[in-house]
């Protein structure tokens, strides 16, 4: 048979088909279901939220453009990845803080918590906790003010600071349903556990994540706290927890790979979130806890191997 | 009855709906064949034949003295034009035999016929089997009669007959069984007979339930053969996982599956075998599925082995569109071939035509370790740390991983988000471990 010689037939080694998933559509799903989160601060938190979300995303992606240009390295922003780390990295923060806080806390997010360790899949931290760390370092005043909620469509946001829930387990009177809807004080993303799990449910849908890190790393806040004899619920529902356990504690980079890993990474992150709150110099403790545990995934992953068939 | 699985795995999008109902053609014979005289696991063999002889359909044109090789035989009668080495599907260049048929199809004389399978001993089975140059169909193509004959020491007590046909695309074994399930009975029950066992178990995925149907109405009368279905999953029908599925026994590290009292046909070997058997015919053609998107007209057509992949696919009505991957077997561990001159041989289990938006090169990313190929491999191997050893050429930290028990499944690149090549970094890493070995020695 004479083909033409233009005809040349691809040689390369099987599996031939892929799954349609891929590194971009995972991160595309990521910050779809991170959508819910961030319309709620909006409507919680108004202006101000809106202005940390648009500075994290110029600051994270500008830094990711610059760093590739200078260090001549194809461009690496449409893996969409650094927009999740600029989403994750403004949710942690409050609605009150100054504006160049956040470009500065977004550059080291990127630069510091990513790039530097050679992109993405490398490095060691959360990218997003790197940043709010340094931040909460450097300016633990702005940090740890937050605005009280108003409904902006309503009018002003209120402009009176109040404590996040957390600071005051034992007294403050916020309801189990304002801590679920996030009608209460604190960080962008973090108040709303209603948002976050809708968000969470859709990764779970879509295959992204699996159960296994954050129904240990709630369920291990509950129970920690129960023992401690601190209120459970609203110990998972005020702070952190749920935008942590949902969203940062399943970044595939920084968490272990084996399944028994997972179980261990989860339950580690819960236990010492609520030994840092009960115990330690901070209010909240999900950013340290889950940055504490970062450091132990390769050790954990070493350990977790599944047994190999026939041995 | 219960389904039966083993842990890992993946769930292709199965694509039989292309071929499934077709029912098996003939190709007519070519005007060229080409046989290769190594299309075998083990030993090639030496020609029997030169330019310019005359050999008839059936003769025996191949050999070695090897313990683990398969004669081959003429397809068909003619003369021999040439006897050199020709590009085989799996790349290398392999001594072949070139026969102009003469288009006659006369049979060699005499084929030793059997009419009662009572009347065959389990010596003379061996033996019929390996003068047929029986190899296993499913495509590793091990000579049948080496699994026949274990030794002294191994304790064979069952017979698993593979018609799982994991791979998505073909439908071949599936075909066979809608349409030769008595050969294939008579073939399982030889197999026993040469085994000197009673306990067979047929195996087959639970998405062919016209098949399950026939053979569980087929089966009612013979208690020596057990139906078992299975998940559908792949990989399936790879042994170690077919064998635990079934017999919940482990094939440890570095054994084999007479380690664990079992031995695995694939259905289409046993049809293979009854051939043999019965009518002293040799293994000269094979049922194989013609597939994918670009193709006219896909089917499953038995096919003289040393057909060119060109006349097969012309016989197909040709390609819709300009060609640009042909796989020899199914898309999960088929080897895309380097020219349509290939012959068809003796594991050939199907040519599929993927179309060139199917086949476009995704550049492989960094990994995110998001740990999906942990998840879905069947050997629970970790293959990211496969891959990382090869990056740093750490072959002695892969061996220790057993990465030689890999069988190249193809799960971990198929899940892979980043699209890294795992499968390709393992064939490499293997590569040089074996490259080491032998420098040492």
């Amino acid at each position: 048979m004479q083909q033409k010689d233009s005809n040349i037939l691809i040689v390369d080694t099987s599996p031939h088909i892929f799954i349609g998933q891929t590194t971009e559509s995972i991160m595309r799903d990521v910050v779809i279901a991170l959508i819910p989160a961030a319309v709620a601060s909006f409507f919680f938190f108004g202006i101000g939220a809106l202005i940390v979300l648009t500075v994290s995303i110029i600051g994270c992606l500008g830094t990711e453009w610059i760093f590739c240009l200078i260090t001549k390295r194809p461009n690496t922003l449409k893996d969409t990845s650094a927009l999740v780390t600029a989403l994750l990295f403004a949710f942690c923060l409050p609605s009150s803080i100054p504006w160049p806080m956040v470009l500065f806390g977004s550059v080291v997010s990127i630069l510091i918590g990513k790039l530097i360790f050679g992109g993405l899949g490398f490095n060691l931290f959360n990218p997003a906790l790197v940043g709010r760390a340094v931040l909460m370092a450097s300016w633990p005043q702005e940090m740890t003010t937050w605005p009280k909620p108003g409904k902006i469509f309503l009018g002003a946001v209120d402009t009176l600071t109040q404590a996040t829930p957390l600071a005051d387990l034992k007294g403050y009177s916020a309801s189990y349903m304002d801590l679920f809807l996030g009608n209460c004080g604190g960080s962008l993303g973090e108040t709303s556990a209603l948002a976050l799990l809708i968000g969470g449910l859709y990764l779970v849908f879509r295959g992204v994540i699996e159960l296994k890190i954050p129904m240990t790393f709630i369920g291990t806040v509950f129970v920690f706290s129960f023992i401690l004899k601190v209120d459970p619920i609203y110990s998972i529902l005020a702070g952190g927890v749920f935008l942590g356990a949902i969203f940062m504690a399943t970044d595939y980079v920084t968490s272990p790979i084996t399944s028994k890993g997972k179980i261990i990474f989860g339950i580690g992150c819960g236990i010492l979130t609520v030994l840092i709150r009960a115990y330690g110099g901070f209010p909240e403790g999900v950013c340290y806890a889950i940055l504490f545990m970062n450091g132990l995934v390769p050790l954990i992953d070493k350990f977790t191997q599944p047994k190999i068939f026939g041995t | 009855m219960k389904c039966r699985s083993f842990s890992g795995g993946v769930h292709p999008s199965i694509a039989k709906e292309l071929t499934q109902d077709i029912p098996i053609k003939v190709i007519p014979i070519p005007n060229e064949l080409i046989i290769p005289l190594s299309q075998h696991t083990g030993a090639p063999c030496k020609p029997l034949v030169a330019k310019g002889d005359k050999v008839l359909k059936g003769q025996k044109i191949g050999e070695s003295e090897a313990f683990i090789s398969a004669p081959v035989h003429s397809p068909t009668s003619g003369e021999v034009v040439d006897v050199k080495p020709h590009i085989h599907p799996l790349g290398q260049k392999i001594n072949s035999v070139f026969i102009k048929p003469d288009m006659k199809d006369e049979w060699v004389d005499n084929l030793p016929k059997v009419s009662n399978i009572d009347d065959v001993s389990t010596e003379e089975i061996v033996k019929k089997v390996k003068e047929a140059g029986i190899v296993g169909l499913g495509g590793a193509a091990f000579p049948t009669h080496v699994k026949l004959s274990p030794p002294k020491d191994k304790k064979i007590d069952t017979l698993l007959i593979n018609a799982v046909e994991c791979e998505p695309y073909l439908t071949a074994d599936y075909r066979l069984m809608l349409e030769e399930k008595e050969r294939i009975l008579i073939g399982i029950k030889l197999l026993l007979k040469g085994l000197g066992i009673n306990n067979a178990y047929l195996a087959i995925e639970d998405n062919k339930p016209k098949a399950i149907e026939l053979m569980r109405e087929a089966l009612k009368k013979i208690t020596d053969i057990n139906l078992v279905i299975l998940k559908t999953k792949y990989p399936q029908g790879s042994e170690k996982q077919l064998i635990e599925a079934i017999t919940k026994r482990k094939v440890p590290v570095g054994k084999l599956p007479l380690d664990v009292g079992v031995v695995v046909q694939n259905v289409g070997t046993a049809k293979a075998v009854a051939d043999a058997v019965l009518e002293g015919k040799p293994l000269i053609e094979r049922v194989l599925t013609v597939t994918g998107s670009n193709i006219k007209n896909p089917g499953n057509f038995l096919v003289r082995i040393g057909s060119k992949f060109s006349d097969i696919i012309e016989f197909c009505g040709g390609p819709y569109e300009e060609l640009s991957k042909v796989i020899m077997g199914g898309p999960m561990m088929g080897i895309a071939v380097s020219s349509l001159d290939v012959p068809v041989i003796k594991g050939t289990s199907g040519i599929l035509l993927l179309s060139k938006k199917e086949v476009k090169y995704n550049e492989p990313g960094p990994c995110i370790k998001c740990g999906k190929c942990l998840q879905v491999c069947p050997m629970a191997f970790a293959p990211s740390r496969f891959v990382e050893a090869g990056e740093i050429r750490d072959y002695d930290q892969a061996m220790k991983d057993n990465i030689s028990s890999c069988m190249e499944c193809g799960s971990c690149s198929y899940v892979c988000p980043a699209r890294r090549p795992m499968v390709q970094w393992i064939k490499v890493v293997k590569s040089q471990i074996q490259k080491k070995s032998k420098e040492k020695k």
